[in-house]
């Protein structure tokens, strides 16, 4: 069990507690990079969307989860980032411009969404972002000058500065230094009085104004940082996906987004990654159980003799060939997250590292609250 | 259905995107629905669903009289949409009801109730077509399953999540709604159902059509309503239910047994949804996602009626269905969709507390 | 120049006029106390003075300055600061953080110097740190300084309120029912504070309070309200023995 002693202010302030937790973080960097080298291109390619996934992960996290602010048509601010990218390249943009178009736009809507959400609380904020997702959606489909419509619109593969970064482990590597950049800037958001501000207007509007936090202007800021990041997921995004089409970008990607922040675990930055590595991977894992199981299951029954082995592996494998099982799926770990462990899978995370940290002395009440009764929100 | 490249994106449910082109008669007679209206003309295929929006009914070609006059004409296609959109905002009235149901007695946003109206819709399908009962034996027994299944639901699942944020528990019921689509997508598969009723004629007034359809599902809503007001004004059980809604700890405090009064709220809630399934499958066919398109404007309608407000679920439910059938057949393609949630947003930049609202506060 | 006043102060809450022509003001530099039954408007005054309410009529002047119709989150900045009666603490954050927030009124870095952590805004969060330890050190509240509030039981939160109102280095301190849901020690250590707070801090005082041991022994002078009208001023044994104050509250 280790203690942290401090001697100074600057530790509470640093981006990691001690030399061991840094050296861990260097650790899982080098993995990090080192991965490509020893996986396959598929499996390179599958990573490099649990880093776009982490980018909008920390997107919605800012906002959901320190400004309380829900928003239910984030995938509208990704198509937006997508699609402005998808355009500038086409008409010639070197990409770091078209990228820093494609931010900005997403970030001016963001604010633009915003400001109405100033004078709306919680469940109508909800619908209005809503809203404004369907709106944007009809947009990608009606503006065929810009976004081709249905015909979709393909997507080139980056070339910065006359490098071209198209192939899975360059855009791999693109990628995670994207995301380590936003976890960066948003972990200094955090710790400084920006990030206190948007804290104290998810848990209690009136008494951040009398702290003189100005709400109209932090929540436009929360909106428009999020905005701006989720438009740098989306132009990685529209090179992942090579070919844009206005059905991507639907309220089902931005439930799934809002899935990935609950289930990372509400109110971290690791959460988000978690998250991230949680929707990303999930599905992929789904199609390979959907061979493996019926085919380990029936060998085990070959081999031990039991017929029952092998007749529920085909069962597994057969449900899980059927068409809308995934969302079943992702369904049932949500529910099953918000009941079983609301934290998180980050918050379970911590509970374990608490476990081996205090073993044997571990309580399992460290993290229970007592019995919460309902809190009204209407009145915020 | 998951592609190598896209395979770590979407959630593939076999939605029909409500911007995917439109599909032929999911009746199957053959007929495009981007033919006139009436051009199917099998019996009982009084419209064709458009399966971007919910009952976008097209005209039947009715026998009546036709108007001579192109005025006379337009005076009767604006009766009949108007007619059509209540039907339409009816539905959505109902759906908004349950929603708003549940959101005054447990402040959750119940985002399963559409899939709720699906499963409902889908048991009246069994009850009716499967095991051959009568119209409206089946109508009783899937409100009756359905509302004992919303009961159960809160017991087991929703009484877990008291005290977490409002957010969390809105994510579980989404999550839920998922569950529910996959248990119908394996038990039922994804095909279309009818659901054969009695209402099937039509009558003619001053040459507007008025289908036996669409005024069953207003007379329905209205026999709801009608119940369901005199229940909650009349009723010390109606009562109780808004004092829990306001200080869950005070009314355990009065004696009032709360987690009953949630479980029957539920109850009701899913039952109002599985009649709202009943009455629309008629209109748009049963299948898994019937329920997913006409939950988000349901919900659309609640926010503008007011969250909060039973009438003003039902008012928002009308305005919707109108403005979605006046904005379908006057303004260009795509806007059918967007409109209502244009006239929403609109509304809510003006009144954040939606129609019959009230702005709370909380007072330090 | 007048420190604080309030003129003809009045609010209507739709057919209800809950603040009737309230008229007081506060010397720079003294205890002054509200009391009255309640339902008195006592708070509603509170809200009016931190700008959450708009009043119907009456003026507010603060340090010579018309303050009516500023906006609530400019007050911090020209010195208010204010305590909730039913705490308003931020629950899902450590108590360091919620007293770090306070300092919001004397923010000095801009957004991108914050988004890079430039050496500049790492040494006025050293600075901040270092205010707030003051005050940590004050109320001693060292030992709870990385719990969440949600886990702290009810004095210390009431403590915590009145940190948090402290770490605004405010000129001007409304504490609303500071001694409410304490018992006995507590509330002598509440006294202790105040009166530090006071003569150390060089802090002005505007109070609202139901213990009146507790308001005889800290207030220079008291204000009582009834049904949002103002009964009598004065020094407390003034107010206490007024005959229209024992009738409407003090009893006997």
């Amino acid at each position: 069990m280790r203690f942290l002693f401090k001697t100074s202010y600057e530790q509470d302030i640093r981006l990691f507690r001690d030399r061991v937790a840094a050296g861990w973080y260097a650790l899982l960097a080098l993995a990090v990079v080192l991965l490509p080298t020893v996986l396959s291109g598929y499996y390179v390619g599958e990573i490099t969307w649990v880093f776009i996934y982490g980018i909008c992960g920390v997107s919605l996290m800012v906002l959901v989860g320190y400004t309380g602010l829900l928003s239910l048509g984030h995938a509208a601010f990704l198509g937006i980032g997508a699609y402005a990218h998808a355009y500038f390249l086409h008409h010639g943009f070197p990409w770091l411009a078209s990228l820093g178009l494609a931010i900005l736009i997403s970030t001016v809507c963001g604010i633009v969404v915003g400001l109405p959400a100033l004078r709306m609380t919680g469940i109508y904020l909800a619908i209005a972002t809503l809203a404004f997702g369907v709106i944007i959606q009809e947009v990608f489909t009606r503006w065929e000058s810009v976004t081709h419509g249905f015909a979709g619109m393909a997507v080139e593969k980056p070339v910065i500065f006359g490098i071209p970064l198209g192939s899975d482990s360059a855009f791999y590597y693109l990628c995670a230094a994207l995301l380590a950049v936003t976890l960066w800037l948003t972990r200094n958001l955090l710790r400084a009085p920006t990030g206190r501000a948007w804290i104290a207007i998810r848990d209690s509007e009136i008494a951040a104004q009398s702290m003189g936090v100005n709400l109209a202007v932090y929540k436009s800021i929360a909106f428009a940082y999020s905005a701006a990041l989720m438009g740098l997921a989306g132009a990685l995004f529209a090179h992942k996906i090579a070919y844009l089409a206005p059905d991507i970008f639907t309220i089902l990607l931005s439930i799934q987004l809002l899935l990935l922040v609950i289930v990372g675990g509400l109110g971290s930055l690791h959460g988000a990654v978690f998250g991230a590595v949680f929707v990303a991977l999930l599905p992929p894992i789904i199609a390979i159980l959907r061979d493996s199981i019926p085919a380990t299951l029936s060998d085990v029954a070959g081999t031990t003799g039991i017929a029952l082995v092998g007749t529920v592996g085909r069962v597994i494998g057969d449900f899980l060939k059927k068409p809308g099982v995934e969302a079943g799926i992702f369904g049932l770990i949500l529910v099953l997250v918000i009941l079983l462990e609301p934290l998180g899978m980050y918050g379970r995370w911590v509970k374990i590292k608490l476990y081996f940290s205090t073993f044997p002395l571990y309580k399992r009440n460290t993290f229970r609250r007592q019995k919460s009764y309902m809190r009204s929100e209407r009145l915020r | 259905m998951t592609g190598s490249g896209e395979g770590a994106i979407l959630i593939r449910i076999t939605q029909p995107s409500p911007l995917s082109p439109l599909s032929p008669c999911p009746a199957a007679c053959g007929v495009s629905t981007r033919e006139p209206p009436g051009a199917c003309e099998q019996p009982g295929h009084l419209l064709h669903p458009n399966l971007q929006s919910p009952a976008v009914p097209i005209l039947a070609r009715g026998s009546g009289t036709r108007p001579r006059s192109d005025r006379g004409r337009k005076l009767t296609t604006f009766l009949q949409l108007t007619l059509n959109g209540l039907a339409v905002g009816c539905i959505y009235g109902l759906v908004a009801l349950g929603f708003v149901l549940i959101y005054k007695a447990t402040e959750l946003v119940n985002f399963a109730q559409g899939d709720l109206l699906m499963l409902g819709a889908f048991v009246a399908y069994m009850a009716v077509v499967l095991w051959g009962l009568d119209y409206w034996v089946g109508f009783l027994i899937a409100v009756v399953v359905i509302a004992a299944f919303g009961a159960l639901l809160d017991m087991t699942v929703l009484r877990r999540v008291i005290g977490q944020p409002q957010f969390a528990v809105v994510m579980l019921t989404i999550g839920l709604g998922a569950m529910f689509r996959t248990f119908a997508s394996v038990t039922w598969g994804s095909e279309i159902y009818t659901l054969p009723t009695p209402f099937s004629g039509v009558t003619n007034v001053a040459g507007v059509t008025l289908s036996h359809q669409y005024l069953s599902i207003v007379a329905g809503t209205l026999i709801l309503c009608g119940v369901l007001y005199a229940f909650f004004t009349h009723t010390r059980l109606g009562i109780a239910m808004q004092a829990t809604s306001q200080n869950q700890l005070a009314a355990y405090y009065m004696g009032i047994p709360v987690k009953l009064i949630f479980s029957l709220v539920w109850a009701i809630s899913a039952g109002v949804a599985t009649a709202a399934g009943i009455l629309l499958a008629p209109v748009t066919l049963i299948d898994i996602n019937m329920g997913l398109a006409v939950a988000l404007k349901a919900f659309a309608a609640a926010v503008l009626g007011g969250f909060g407000s039973i009438p003003g679920a039902l008012a928002g439910g009308i305005t919707i269905g109108l403005i979605e059938l006046y904005a379908g057949a006057t303004l260009p393609e795509g806007f059918k969709d967007t409109a209502p949630y244009i006239v929403l947003l609109a509304m809510l930049a003006v009144r954040p507390q939606g129609m019959f609202g009230t702005l709370g506060r909380k007072k330090v | 120049m007048t420190f604080f006043a309030a003129e003809g102060l009045t609010i209507n809450f739709g057919g209800i006029r809950a603040v009737d022509a309230v008229s007081f003001d506060v010397r720079q530099g003294e205890v002054f106390t509200i009391i009255g039954p309640n339902g008195a408007g006592k708070t509603t005054i509170f809200n009016l003075i931190s700008r959450i309410y708009d009043p119907t009529a009456g003026r507010l002047i603060f340090e010579g300055r018309d303050i009516t119709r500023v906006p609530p989150h400019r007050i911090a900045a020209m010195g208010i600061a204010r305590t909730f009666q039913n705490i308003e603490l931020f629950e899902h954050a450590t108590l360091l953080d919620n007293l770090l927030l306070a300092r919001h009124a004397h923010k000095q870095s801009g957004f991108l110097g914050e988004m890079l952590f430039l050496p500049s805004v790492r040494r006025m969060e050293i600075e901040h740190r270092e205010a707030v330890e003051k005050v940590i050190d004050f109320l001693d509240l060292q030992q709870y300084r990385d719990a969440y509030i949600v886990n702290l039981p009810y004095g210390v939160r009431k403590v915590t309120e009145l940190a948090r109102a402290l770490c605004t280095a405010p000129k001007l301190l409304l504490l609303d029912e500071p001694s409410s849901g304490l018992n006995v020690e507590e509330t002598e250590d509440m006294a202790f504070w105040i009166e530090d707070i006071q003569k150390l801090l060089g802090i002005t005082i505007l109070m609202v309070e139901h213990d009146m041991k507790l308001v005889s022994a800290v207030s220079d002078r008291v204000l009582a309200l009834n049904y949002g009208q103002p009964l009598a001023t004065g020094t407390p044994q003034e107010v206490q023995s007024h005959p229209e104050v024992i009738r409407a509250y003090l009893g006997g």
